[in-house]
């Protein structure tokens, strides 16, 4: 056949692939299904974050209204979908066999994932210089050694209940049938509930003003390191994801700049750009998850 | 199949000046502005006090944002179907795995402590 015989010849082609076209679309199949696991990946940190989010509504909005920065984050995420357009016109450049275009693409997508990474950084220093890093760096954990420990416990105004101080309906005080006669003992109880277990969540999801820490139930109070461990986890493991990413577009440039890719072998291009805009996706999602929480 | 196409009709490429493949730089010009104006619509959005809506408006913006990406960034638009499938497919197991840990989530007391008049292990 002449296509095998062509294919001899072609540098840029195995000779079981018929075509460049599926060599291209077999490698970008491969590709999808390993974004496809790490989607699976991902959704498992969704997944732990929609139910602590769920149970803990409060503690969600208390520390991102607190601790997370809202301009930052809203920066970080013009600054990845900027270094994503920048992938992408770098795609096209390798297809059209634009190479100093690619080589100025690849420059500037990895300048975006610096600065993001940069930003984040300054936000992981803010956290460690407020005591709400990882485990035993974060006041409000069991395990955490310092003096400004915050202990959930201590304020014990929270958990006494307010004093009963509803005004008996007077119909129902007079509405005893047995004596006729207002009953005050009948209608209020002598006893008080402790309600701090039951965590109400409505009182304060409700108002528009920021959770403060007392307004917070015991139950809750306990738990603001599910907040920090969603955060760090889902944060932490993006931004790994931003520094393999980097590495690959530092491969790609090194490989551009020897003028390895051109309109008809640029497959490396094309598949870590499925990459960097996977990391982009999930972060279009972690922003508002995190830092638009009201 | 109506009728047979004509070699005049089928040979000329959709996108005759680039090369096959690329996608069209006025499309990604777009998609790109879209998504400024989606992140900026998303913090607007998220400073208007909406209840329980507010994550809903926050995730179908995000939703919006991530189906330009796939579409046009990543390809799928002009891709062969089968990879449209294989991210379609994780999507599902990501929504039934959530689905089933969300569906018992609130069954379980949010504390463990036990009432303080009772004694355990005495």
């Amino acid at each position: 056949m002449s296509t095998a015989t062509t294919a001899h010849h072609d540098p840029y082609l195995a000779h079981h692939f018929d075509s460049s076209e599926q060599q291209n679309a077999s490698a970008k199949v491969g590709m999808w299904v390993f974004l496809a696991t790490e989607i699976l990946m991902f959704g498992g940190l969704f997944c732990a974050y929609a139910v602590y989010r769920h149970l803990h509504p409060d503690v969600f909005e208390f520390c991102a209204g607190k601790y997370l920065n809202t301009t930052l984050g809203a920066i970080n995420t013009l600054i990845l979908i900027t270094s994503s357009f920048t992938m992408a016109w770098g795609v096209r450049a390798a297809q059209l066999n634009q190479k100093k275009l690619l080589i100025g693409c690849l420059s500037l997508t990895l300048l975006g994932g610096a600065g993001f990474l940069g930003i984040k950084a300054v936000e992981y220093r803010d956290k460690w210089v407020e005591h709400v890093w990882v485990g035993q760096w974060n006041q409000y954990n069991a395990d955490y050694t310092g003096s400004d420990k915050v202990e959930p416990n201590a304020s014990s105004a929270a958990r006494t209940p307010a004093p009963d101080t509803r005004p008996i309906d007077p119909h129902l005080a007079t509405a005893d049938p047995n004596t006729g006669t207002a009953n005050e003992s009948k209608i209020k109880p002598h006893f008080t509930v402790d309600t701090s277990l039951a965590a109400p969540p409505s009182a304060v999801s409700a108002s528009r003003e920021t959770v403060a820490y007392e307004n917070l139930s015991t139950p809750d109070k306990k738990r603001v390191n599910a907040f920090f461990s969603c955060y760090f986890l889902m944060t932490g493991l993006h931004g790994i994801h931003v520094v393999v990413g980097m590495g690959l577009i530092s491969w790609l440039l090194r490989r551009s700049l020897k003028g390895e890719f051109n309109a008809r072998y640029n497959t490396p291009v094309d598949l870590v750009g499925l990459y960097w805009h996977l990391v982009d996706l999930i972060w279009i999602f972690l922003f508002p998850l995190f830092y638009l929480i009201h | 199949m109506i009728q047979p196409p004509s070699n005049q009709t089928v040979a000329p490429l959709e996108h005759a000046v680039d090369a096959p493949h690329a996608a069209p730089g006025w499309i990604l010009i777009a998609v790109y502005a879209a998504l400024v104006i989606l992140t900026g619509l998303t913090v607007a959005a998220a400073g208007i006090n909406l209840g329980q809506f507010n994550i809903l408006v926050a995730l179908v913006i995000a939703a919006i944002k991530a189906a330009l990406v796939v579409l046009f960034f990543m390809h799928l638009f002009w891709d062969s179907p089968f990879n449209g499938i294989v991210l379609i497919c994780a999507l599902l197991c990501v929504a039934i795995f959530i689905s089933f840990a969300v569906m018992d989530t609130t069954s379980y007391n949010p504390s463990l402590t036990a009432p303080q008049s009772v004694q355990i292990g005495q």
